[in-house]
């Protein structure tokens, strides 16, 4: 292990380490811890200008309360409308194009696998025009689906990406076995290929979750106002209805951030399986 | 047909398999690509016809438009600056690679940030930076400097910017050399610290080669997310103080959507241009993964 464990290092050594994480930990999150602070004063800390000290009050329910009764709650609802639909095309889209790449050689495969990858390194900013008259033209602009379409269509590169290189290292013996026997190949898939790629699913699913969450350009190219609107875009609009009240502001943050950290917390190994591409493992 | 298909079966699957995934990619990622190169050889305002002008777009956004070039020493600065994330990444999952009780928690919260949405991380920093509330103040305070007021200073904001988007980037990378530390062959230290190798030396020598894959990733995503930056932009200047800190994809943004009319066949000529910076990235992160599949198989 590098560096040398801490515990072959001496008493104090260790004491050290162990005193300096939660304090280094503190100043990493400072910005973060600040706005969580924020969050349960009251409007009258602001205004008296008590921006550090202890809140004269804990308004925690109040200003989270008062979050709830805005259109937060319904912006909160349409990224869940366009995330969860996002995350299951995506991962299916991609499941069955990473099994033709991963499985099968034929001409063209090197390339097409390429230009998935290559699309998904583009800026998708320079796509914005084109995808942004075609939602018109096909009288989706300002809908929930047409946010989808466009993000299930711009992450199967990613997906697509992850679930070849997965696929490859599956033993190819099974497939073999399985088409000696005389299965169909649809079938092969199925029932033999699928069940093994439960983790890269798993992974794909919570890291996907994760960027159409916080996804927020697409939100203000795509959409516009309450009905559509994810969080993201929702927030500015919130906090535009919330001018200078920061303790509002604030909650308001914290809840928009809150189903990302959630799924992160509970579905960590999965999280971090994905982000590291399977490639370092 | 289920016959032909019965026989033909092993060349057909896969491209009934591809078909879905295909169609939408290429109907939303690479079309799209193609249009953009044509929309910029026109001018158009998104509503009416548009008219064919040739090069002029490439001709005006080059050599006369000064907010186009602020745009493009800004996204120099943001490739130089965000790179600063993987140096601070190893340096966190250094100190964070250790067995001692509650670890597991520690690093989950160091990486914390990077769950959080960009648009978030751009009101916490705003609201960092403030000059009247702000704890960035409040602590530069203590040692007898500031206020300042970062966001609103043209020469600082940029980088202010830069800083808050490095937070999430940098627990990015500690994630992915701590999943690279894991990985490092035990023997080999062990072998090197018999040689009397430690410290700096054991980790330039020993380690750092063997974390050549987390450090390839790590350069990717960040050089994408660099060139991507608008999120941050958006929420925490709009593009000011006085357009100091619009990058490419939001200068065409602005362009293209602005409140003064749109300029689409502008703002195509800003995105043809930040893709063909992209493409030089493109290029070689995709003939580094082929050289890697050439010796895969």
């Amino acid at each position: 292990m590098f560096p040398a464990p801490i515990e072959k290092a001496s008493r104090g050594a260790r004491i050290t380490y162990q005193t300096m994480l939660p304090f280094v930990l503190v100043l990493w999150l400072a910005p973060l811890i600040a706005v969580a602070l924020f969050s349960v004063r009251p409007a009258a800390d602001f205004t008296a200008g008590n921006y550090w000290g202890l809140p004269s009050s804990w308004e925690f329910i109040a200003n989270y309360g008062q979050v709830f009764t805005s259109s937060m709650p319904r912006y909160i609802l349409n990224s869940f409308m366009i995330t969860i639909p996002t995350v299951i095309g995506a991962v299916a889209l991609s499941a069955m194009a990473g099994f033709a790449l991963g499985v099968y050689r034929f001409r063209g495969n090197l390339i097409l696998f390429f230009l998935f990858i290559a699309g998904n390194f583009v800026p998708f900013q320079i796509l914005m025009i084109p995808v942004r008259d075609l939602t018109l033209d096909m009288g989706l602009y300002n809908t929930k689906t047409g946010l989808v379409l466009f993000h299930v269509a711009f992450q199967t590169g990613f997906c697509t990406l992850f679930m070849r290189n997965f696929i490859r290292a599956l033993p190819f013996d099974l497939i073999e076995a399985a088409r000696v026997e005389g299965i169909a190949e649809w079938r092969i898939f199925w029932f033999v290929v699928l069940p093994l790629m439960k983790p890269a699913l798993a992974a794909l699913a919570v890291l996907i979750f994760t960027f159409i969450w916080n996804d927020y350009f697409w939100a203000v190219v795509l959409t516009q106002g309450e009905a559509a609107q994810p969080v993201t875009a929702g927030i500015t609009s919130f906090n535009a209805q919330f001018r200078a009240m920061y303790h509002l502001m604030s909650a308001g943050s914290i809840i928009a951030a809150l189903p990302p950290v959630a799924m992160f917390f509970l579905m960590q190994k999965h999280f971090i399986a994905g982000l590291t591409l399977g490639a370092v493992k | 047909m289920y016959s032909w298909y019965k026989r033909n079966q092993i060349a057909a699957t896969p491209w009934l398999f591809l078909i879905p995934a295909l169609i939408m990619f290429a109907m939303y990622v690479i079309y799209p690509i193609l249009q953009s190169f044509n929309l910029s050889l026109y001018k158009w305002d998104g509503l009416g016809d548009a008219e064919y002008v040739g090069l002029a777009n490439y001709e005006k956004l080059l050599l006369r438009d000064r907010a186009f070039e602020i745009s493009m020493w800004n996204n120099a600065k943001w490739l130089a600056f965000y790179l600063l994330a993987i140096p601070g990444g190893l340096f966190i999952a250094l100190f964070l690679n250790q067995t001692v009780r509650g670890i597991r928690l520690y690093k989950s919260l160091f990486f914390f940030p990077f769950v959080i949405s960009q648009i978030v991380v751009g009101l916490v920093f705003t609201w960092f930076y403030d000059p009247t509330f702000g704890l960035f103040n409040a602590i530069i305070g203590v040692v007898g400097l500031g206020p300042v007021n970062v966001l609103g200073d043209p020469q600082l904001a940029t980088y202010g910017i830069i800083a808050a988007g490095l937070w999430p980037q940098t627990a990015y990378c500690m994630i992915l050399y701590l999943t690279g530390l894991n990985a490092v062959d035990p023997e080999q230290i062990e072998a090197a610290r018999l040689d009397g190798a430690k410290g700096m030396r054991m980790l330039w020598h020993v380690i750092l080669p063997q974390l050549r894959p987390a450090t390839f990733i790590a350069f990717v995503v960040t050089i994408i997310g660099a060139l991507r930056s608008f999120d941050l932009i958006s929420i925490m200047t709009n593009g000011g103080p006085f357009g100091s800190t619009r990058v490419l994809s939001f200068y065409m943004f602005e362009k293209s959507l602005s409140e003064y009319g749109f300029k689409m066949g502008y703002g195509a000529a800003i995105a043809v241009v930040l893709f063909l910076l992209m493409l030089i990235f493109i290029g070689y992160f995709l003939w580094r993964m082929y050289q890697d599949e050439k010796g895969g198989h």
